[in-house]
Parts: structure tokens; sequence; C-alpha cells
């Protein structure tokens, strides 16, 4: 299909519509409990976020990385502090220079991408993981002296209007991930992409091409940490309300890393599949476990049991469907396609045409 | 040849010096020297072992010869990687595929085209106006080398689902998209039936004869070899045994006994 604007084809678009209707339009007139948006809807955004930021290294480039986390931390304590130290830069300026400065990290720490690489690579980002966690915990100085271990976040304020409600912070979540998104995926569409694609397909020629492994891989790795910096902000700004380096552990990490694969590597909307997969799996499984076993299951059998279907899904989409859930549900809408058209009646398409 | 060439075979544009290539006490290469010139065919060929890959992976700079150099239009090249060779405009394939194999055909040769593509990431995340002009021009010169090559209905096929004869196409498609002035072929037919095999010299010959381009290949197909070559390199033991026009080739003696064996 043709491009119509930019990057996108008249099925993006009216995908970006719907979208864009739903988060803005539908969601917040139907849904008013604030559990909702506390709990779920805002780490939504937020962890997507830094599962696009795990992509462009992971899905686009092929390096594996782990130590998404580490990078959303230093994000979260650029931002504290620049919110304390230079008041002037306000919310969005704030928001940018974290992620600059989460993407130097990026860059430091995506180094070892040019000598090792596949496991050894995951070993040595860890570095990443541990490195910037131990900073903040030992320098006073990023937690601003205080003795209590947990920082409250400053209110977020955007040129002089306060964002507090949690249908505010939604909408200034919901904002960010737009941008940021449409911006990644005008990158993996566009000459950007190619490169990464190369490097990961085959890193011989793509060099014979002209294209740097120095420049792409670390350039990679930059622009990644910059998008799990921003995330890493809004987590902590919008989501725990706090800062305390314990949030950004190696299991968030991780989990970030499992968002990637379940939601299909390479792909931008797989990172949100992904991400509300991973989220609304273990509310799931709870409500299931209060209201058809009424309390019977232990609450800890019940997170066994997560941790357990999450391995076994791992291995099952790595095995049967590499490309994840964003490739399923592709697969699902051309085989609901397909049927419908060969069914042909008129009520049939309209439901489908809901379904999109 | 009797008709009139386009582009009159010149001087020595590629040449290499002495080189020397050993893998721990395993001599690969050994003190090699010959010359390509400009807008012509050259051949290299010789028995499995020779040492014909190899060379080309030096002159390319993905091996680092122990010894020799490789000059470029007579200026000697130091440091020699991919990337700087592909910067000063010579571009190749490899004899066992190296492909994108996620990336859709049409992909791959745009990827060809990364030294036409100056705008960078943040313009492309931008997507500002030249970058529109500059995908726009890169895209038409990919739909033209895959019309070419007679691609066109596959061009948005993943290259990992293709079969054998179409990727070597492929990769020859990405060569070209560079518009580089020296093209390196490492085994371009290899495991292709005759028609393609008479496709793929088609598809040499044109470019050769239309853009000027010059082009090195590694063939074991002996009469493809001496019907689109203009000169013929033969290695053996990664040594020269004979460097001359394709009748000089076929009678040189030391060549004869290194195809058919020699009684000792």
């Amino acid at each position: 299909m043709k491009p119509v604007f930019m990057t996108y084809t008249k099925k993006d678009l009216i995908n970006l519509a719907v979208c864009m209707v739903l988060s803005v339009l539908v969601i917040p007139t139907f849904i008013t409990t604030e559990y909702w948006y506390t709990s779920i809807l805002i780490p939504w955004l937020c962890l997507a976020l830094a599962t696009i930021g795990q992509q462009i290294v992971m899905g686009y480039t092929g390096q594996l990385a782990l130590g998404a986390a580490g990078f959303m931390a230093a994000g979260a304590f650029a931002m504290f502090n620049l919110i304390l130290r230079v008041p002037d830069l306000g919310f969005v300026g704030s928001l940018i220079v974290s992620g600059l400065i989460a993407a130097a990290f990026g860059i430091l720490f995506g180094l070892p991408s040019l000598k090792v690489r596949g496991i050894y690579l995951m070993v040595a980002t860890l570095a990443s993981q541990f490195f910037i966690i131990w900073m903040i915990d030992k320098f006073g100085w990023f937690k601003n002296y205080d003795s209590s271990g947990i920082i409250t976040a400053q209110d977020i304020v955007i040129l002089g209007k306060p964002f507090t409600t949690p249908l505010a912070m939604y909408f200034v979540c919901l904002a960010v991930t737009t941008v940021l998104t449409l911006l990644a995926m005008n990158m993996a569409r566009g000459s950007t992409g190619r490169n990464w694609m190369a490097v990961r397909d085959m890193d011989i020629a793509a060099e014979s091409m002209g294209v740097s492994l120095l420049r792409t891989k670390v350039q990679a790795f930059a622009i990644s940490a910059f998008y799990c910096g921003v995330a890493g902000a809004l987590f902590a700004f919008c989501y725990l309300k706090s800062l305390e380096p314990v949030a950004f552990d190696i299991k968030l990490s991780f989990k970030i890393l499992f968002m990637c694969i379940l939601g299909g590597l390479g792909t931008i909307n797989g990172a949100f599949i992904g991400a509300a997969f991973i989220l609304l799996f273990p509310v799931l499984l709870n409500a299931i476990g209060n209201n058809v076993f009424h309390g019977a299951i232990d609450a800890t059998i019940i997170s066994s049991i997560e941790q357990v279907i999450f391995g076994g899904l791992m291995i099952i989409f790595m095995i049967y469907e590499p490309l994840g859930m964003a490739k399923l549900w592709e697969n699902l809408k051309i085989s609901i396609k397909s049927k419908l058209s060969s069914a042909g009646t008129k009520s049939l398409k309209s439901s489908a045409q809901k379904s999109e | 040849m009797t008709y009139e060439r386009k582009f009159k075979i010149g001087k020595p544009i590629l040449e290499v010096n002495n080189i020397s290539l050993s893998f721990g006490g395993v001599k690969a290469i050994t003190d090699t020297s010959f010359n390509v010139l400009e807008h012509e065919v050259r051949a290299i060929i010789g028995p499995n072992g020779a040492g014909k890959s190899s060379m080309l992976n030096c002159i390319n700079g993905i091996y680092k010869p122990q010894q020799g150099t490789v000059s470029f239009r007579g200026q000697q090249i130091d440091n020699i990687t991919p990337n700087i060779m592909a910067q000063m405009g010579l571009s190749r394939t490899f004899q066992n595929l190296a492909l994108f194999k996620r990336m859709s055909v049409l992909d791959n040769i745009l990827v060809g085209r990364k030294l036409h593509t100056k705008t960078n990431f943040l313009e492309v995340a931008l997507q500002l106006p030249k970058v529109k002009k500059e995908e726009k021009l890169n895209r038409d010169r990919s739909e033209e080398i895959i019309s070419f090559l007679e691609i066109e209905d596959i061009k948005d096929t993943p290259v990992g689902k293709l079969p054998y004869g179409l990727q070597k196409k492929v990769e020859l498609g990405r060569a070209l998209a560079t518009d580089s002035t020296i093209i390196l072929l490492d085994e371009p037919m290899a495991g292709m039936n005759v028609e393609e095999k008479r496709d793929m010299c088609r598809f040499i010959l044109k470019v050769n004869d239309e853009l000027g381009t010059t082009m090195v290949l590694i063939e074991h197909d002996m009469g493809v070899v001496m019907d689109i070559s203009d000169r013929v390199v033969v290695l053996d033991y990664g040594k020269v045994i004979g460097d001359g026009t394709p009748d000089e080739i076929m009678a040189n003696q030391k060549v004869i006994d290194a195809y058919l064996g020699v009684e000792h």
C-alpha cells in the first residue's frame, strides 16, 4: 500500500484515528473508576514506552540487552533532580533532558555491543542495571540527601497548570507516549530502521553496504535508553508518585524483556500488546481466584501460577511464533477478513468494521 | 568482441600487491598480485580452496592480510574495512548469501542505498521534507533495479522465503543499488540452473555495458567465465598460476595441469 501521509498508509491512519478516539474520548467517558487509571492505564502506557525502547535495541537492532529498568531509574532520578534544581526547564523540558541523560548512559553501556554479542552482551548490559541503581543509592545527592529512602515525586505542572488527578496524569502519559510512538514508527520504517535491521540480520553485509556498525549500534542503544529514560520519569511521576531505586530492580527489566518478546520482536504495536498482557494477566488471575474460587486459592499460589504461565508462554512463543502476539493479531485479522469476505453478508461486514 | 564498447577498458582501478594471508599455520594466499582495469569484467578462477574467496575478503577488508597492500585508483589504502571500501565505491556479494533475511526484497535493496542517504535519525523521526525527497529518490532507484532484474512480483516478500536463485539475484540488486564503480561477485551463479545462469550473465554484462561498472567475479563454470570475462586470473594453492585473456588461459599449461591434474 502506498503511504498517503508521511510513512503512513491509509490503513495506518484509520488505525491511528481509532486508537485516538478510543483513548481520548471513549476511555475518559466510560471509565470513571480511579483504579483503572492509576493501576492499569498509566503503568501500561509507561511500560509500553519502555518496551518500545527495548524493541529498538533488541527487536530491531538484534542486540540482546537487559537493563531497561536501569535506564528508567536514570530517567526518573534525572527528572527529580532537574525539577528540583533547574525549575526553569519546566515539566516537558525536564522530561526531554532526563531522556537525554538516560541516552548518555545508553551510549556508555552500549559500547560492549561492539565487541561481544548474544548472551554475553546480555550479561555485559546487566552492568547498567546494577551500576545506575548503585550510583543512586551510594551518592545522597541524587536523592537530595533524603534519609527515608523513598522520596515523594513533585507535582506535575505544565504551563502553570497542575496535572494531579489520575485522569490528567493519564493524558500526560498518553500525549508523551503517542508522540514518541509516532517518532519510533517513522524511524523504524525509514532509513534508520533499515540500518538497524540490516545490522540485526547480517552485520558483515550491512558493513559492506556502508552501514557503520559502531554508529548504528550506539545510536540504537542511545535511542532505546532515551525511550526508557522518559518512560522511567513518567513511571515515577505519574504511577508510583515516588522515587525509590528499588522500584527499578532487575525484575522490572525482565518484565520489559517479556513484554518485548511476548508482544513480538521487531514490532511497535507489539510493545503495547505485550505490556497490556503482562499487566492485565495477573489482574485477571486474581479476579478468577477471588470470584471463581472465592479465595480458596492462596494469593502466593496465584502469583506462582502467574510465573509458571509466563514462562510457559515464553517458550511456546519462542518455538511457534517468534514474532509474538502482534503477529497472532495480524493473522487473526486476516483470517476474520477472509472468512467474512467468503460469507459476504452485510451484517457480518459491519461488525468487522467495528472490530477493526 | 567486435562491437564498440560504450565504456572503453581503461587504467588499473584496483591493484592487489603481494598479498599474503594465513590462518594460524595455514597459508591461504601467498604473495599474490594482480590488477583490475576500469570497466572490465575480470574473473578469478581456481580449484576449491585456492584462496579465491579469501582474496575478495582481503580486498573488501573482511580479512586483514599479514602482508601486501590494496590500491584503489592508484592510491594505497591502509586500514581497509568493509565500510571504507564501500565509501570508496566498492560493493560486493557473498558466496553463501548474506542477505537481510527478515526484510523484504525492496528493503534489502534499499539498504544498498545507504551511502546515498544523508539524513540522520532525528530528521527521519520527524519526517522532514528532505527525508521524504531523499527516500523517494532511493525508492525510485531501487524500483528501477528491481524491474531491471525482473523481480517486481516478489519485491514485498521477505528474502528468507525466496528460493536460492532469486536470493542471488536480490544480492546482485543490493550491490547494484550502491551505484558502486566496482562490484565483487563471489560465485554469483553457484547452484543455478542453465537458464538462471544465462539470465545472470546477461545482467552482469548489461550492467558492465550500460553503466560501465567494473566487475570482478569468482566462478566455477568455465564456459561462463570464458564467455563473459575480459581477463582471467587463476589461483591455485594461494598463488597466481595464470593471468591473461580467456584464450591465453585456455592455452596455459600450468592452468591445464591444475584443473586436470598432472602425473608426478
